[in-house]
């Protein structure tokens, strides 16, 4: 059998369920869970990981909510990344041709 | 003679070299595999001949030895087997349409002759030569393992890669065994993820045996060699029936072992934790207790044990990891195992200490919801005979959830210490007493006062034995007497459903 690693005999850590205090220990999975943070409208975020084909705009661009902002090319597709909300372009954190990752921040509101 | 000659010829696979090459892997050879795992001698091949029709990218003319994969029938044991192994020497045990259909064939095989199924997977993927046909192939054979499911227990050992396509197979089967640093499964590459994504992971990183038994629960069993994972196989086959229409095979009955001492397994403090898996084996034949999905979602225990003699599947909390909570992955092994248990006609025992269910944003956005639901699900489908036997624990909707009276159990059970509320003492005291205790001079004193004084009069069994939802108050050291006698009266359990094409669990 191959041996747990630490997992079976991880130091017992507390879990509050319902007002009260458990002894136990925690897994990898749980410690590693994500906190939770509100959507912010301004920070247009990578939804899919792909390559960035085209910019719409320049920083202190006023857009408004609906318009294409960049071209994002994943899983052989373009896809118009459009603004949520209307404001100022304040940052650009991406150039055509720049590889992005799921999650990354590719452009800012204000 | 001519015969002997071609008969040689393919039984040497795909060579020498290659044959050199998979052992330099450390993985044993497609035959050597089978030979290991059957009785010996007991192997009798079919479709040796077998060849293929591809006439495209100078196929025609190229020899591949019984199609790269084995296929036959043989025993375990003594109960027999359907098998098929892909010979990973052969095209890299790359599966054509003839691959395919040798397998779709004994599949069918095992189907009508109600016998386990086990595939040995280790190929590279889809015969690209071979185009749509080598796609028809896999979509003959999910298909199969579909209509197979619930008829004959499907067993799919991966020694080897198994990515794309192929992994669908194996995840529609009830059991899938991995070994450490040989099997990889994953449905794009680590080279795919490279050139799309830019991200750099291993193959061992991204679909290793461990990550499949540790974090997407895909493994049930995880071992460090082949071998080690034959005798997990066979093991797991000592356990269950050969088909849906029968019931495991009994053993001679054997004592727990007398190191388990199931009266001071417990700790008195219901915050304090402990091993389930000390009751399971204070309470079964030999102290053997067989663990399915060891490593995933271990919150929750589940796996074979015998009493009496006869097989048992167990589901357990395991206050040793997180509290014993219910969530989500937990959700799904446990569902799983009961609905194979069910299907196989394996009596079920669910052992209760459970604080409750996972609190916090990720479980509620994963859907603890829909997954916490398929628990319910499956043990309200179970028509097997369902003892439970609550040890501490018993909140809320985990009391219900964990095989309650009120899901269809047969028999509850419940120990001295076992404490049936709507929550535990202390969340209850501080809604039902919130104000009181607010406006209290000594608010902690009066929380202490209330959580006493809820403890004393609900957390207990007597309150749900009272109302008759649990049938007896036992002592720990009764447990196995009780369980062996209502394994014994529901022998002959039958519950009749209204008929239906299928349920819709919440997948």
């Amino acid at each position: 059998m191959p041996n747990d690693h630490d997992q079976e005999h991880a130091p017992l850590a507390k879990l509050t369920i319902q007002g009260a205090v458990y002894e136990t220990t925690l897994t990898k999975k749980f410690l590693k869970r994500k906190p939770w943070a509100p959507h912010d409208p301004r920070k247009i975020a990578c939804v899919i990981p792909g390559n960035i084909l085209k910019l719409y705009v320049k920083v202190g661009m006023h857009v408004t909510r609906g318009q294409p902002l960049l071209v994002l090319e994943a899983m052989k597709m373009q896809n118009d990344i459009v603004a949520e909300m209307d404001g100022n372009v304040k940052t650009i954190c991406v150039t055509p041709g720049s590889q992005v990752k799921k999650g990354q921040v590719l452009l800012e509101l204000d | 003679m001519d015969f002997f000659r071609r008969k040689d010829r393919l039984l040497s696979g795909g060579g020498t070299k290659a044959i050199e090459k998979q052992t330099a892997m450390g993985k044993l050879t497609a035959r050597d595999r089978i030979t290991a795992l059957l009785d010996s001698h007991s192997f009798h091949e079919y479709d040796l001949f077998v060849e293929h029709r591809c006439r495209d990218f100078d196929m025609e003319g190229k020899m591949l030895p019984g199609d790269g994969v084995i296929t036959g029938t043989g025993t375990i044991i003594g109960r027999p087997v359907a098998v098929f192994a892909q010979d990973f020497t052969v095209a890299g045990g790359s599966l054509g349409l003839m691959h395919a259909r040798k397998i779709t064939k004994i599949m069918d095989h095992a189907v009508k002759m109600g016998m386990p199924l086990i595939g040995i997977n280790d190929s590279g993927g889809a015969r690209i030569q071979e185009g749509v046909d080598s796609l028809a192939g896999y979509g003959e054979i999910f298909y199969r393992n579909t209509l197979a499911s619930g008829i004959i227990p499907q067993l799919s050992v991966i020694l080897g890669p198994c990515a794309g396509g192929a992994v669908y197979s194996p995840a529609l089967t009830d059991f899938v065994f991995v070994v450490e640093n040989i099997s990889k499964m994953f449905i794009t590459g680590p080279e795919v993820i490279r050139t799309v994504l830019g991200e750099e992971i291993s193959m061992e990183d991204l679909g290793g045996a461990r990550v499949h038994a540790e974090t997407t629960g895909n493994a049930h069993f995880l071992s460090s060699n082949e071998l080690e994972c034959f005798h997990q196989i066979k093991d797991l086959l000592s356990f269950i029936p050969w088909n849906q229409s029968r019931r495991s095979d009994p053993y001679p009955p054997r004592p727990p072992k007398p190191k388990y001492d199931i009266e001071h397994i417990i700790p008195s403090e219901s915050t304090k934790p402990y091993d389930v898996r000390d009751v399971i084996r204070a309470v079964a034949d030999n102290s053997l207790f067989l663990e399915v999905h060891r490593h995933w979602a271990r919150n929750v225990v589940v796996g074979f044990m015998r009493l009496n003699g006869e097989t048992v599947g167990v589901v357990g909390n395991q206050p040793l990891v997180l509290a014993g909570v219910l969530d989500v992955d937990s959700s799904d092994k446990a569902a799983r195992f009961i609905r194979f248990c069910d299907a196989f006609n394996i009596p079920l025992v669910t052992l209760v200490d459970i604080p409750g269910y996972l609190p916090g944003v990720d479980q509620e956005h994963a859907g603890v919801i829909r997954h916490g639901a398929k628990i319910l699900y499956a043990f309200s489908e179970a028509t097997v005979p369902k003892i439970t036997v609550i040890l501490r624990k018993a909140y809320g909707g985990g009391y219900i959830a964990m095989c309650s009276r009120h899901l269809g159990a047969d028999f509850v059970f419940a120990w001295p210490t076992a404490e049936i509320a709507v929550m535990g003492p202390e969340g209850a005291a501080n809604i039902i007493f919130r104000s009181e205790i607010a406006s209290s001079p000594d608010p902690v004193a009066m929380r202490k006062l209330r959580v006493a004084e809820y403890g004393e009069k609900f957390a207990n069994p007597y309150v749900a034995a009272a109302a008759g939802h649990v049938d007896a108050v036992i002592s720990p050291s009764d447990t196995r007497k009780f369980l062996i006698h209502a394994i014994q009266v529901s022998t002959n359990k039958s519950e009749c459903r209204p008929a239906k094409k299928h349920g819709i669990p919440p997948f």
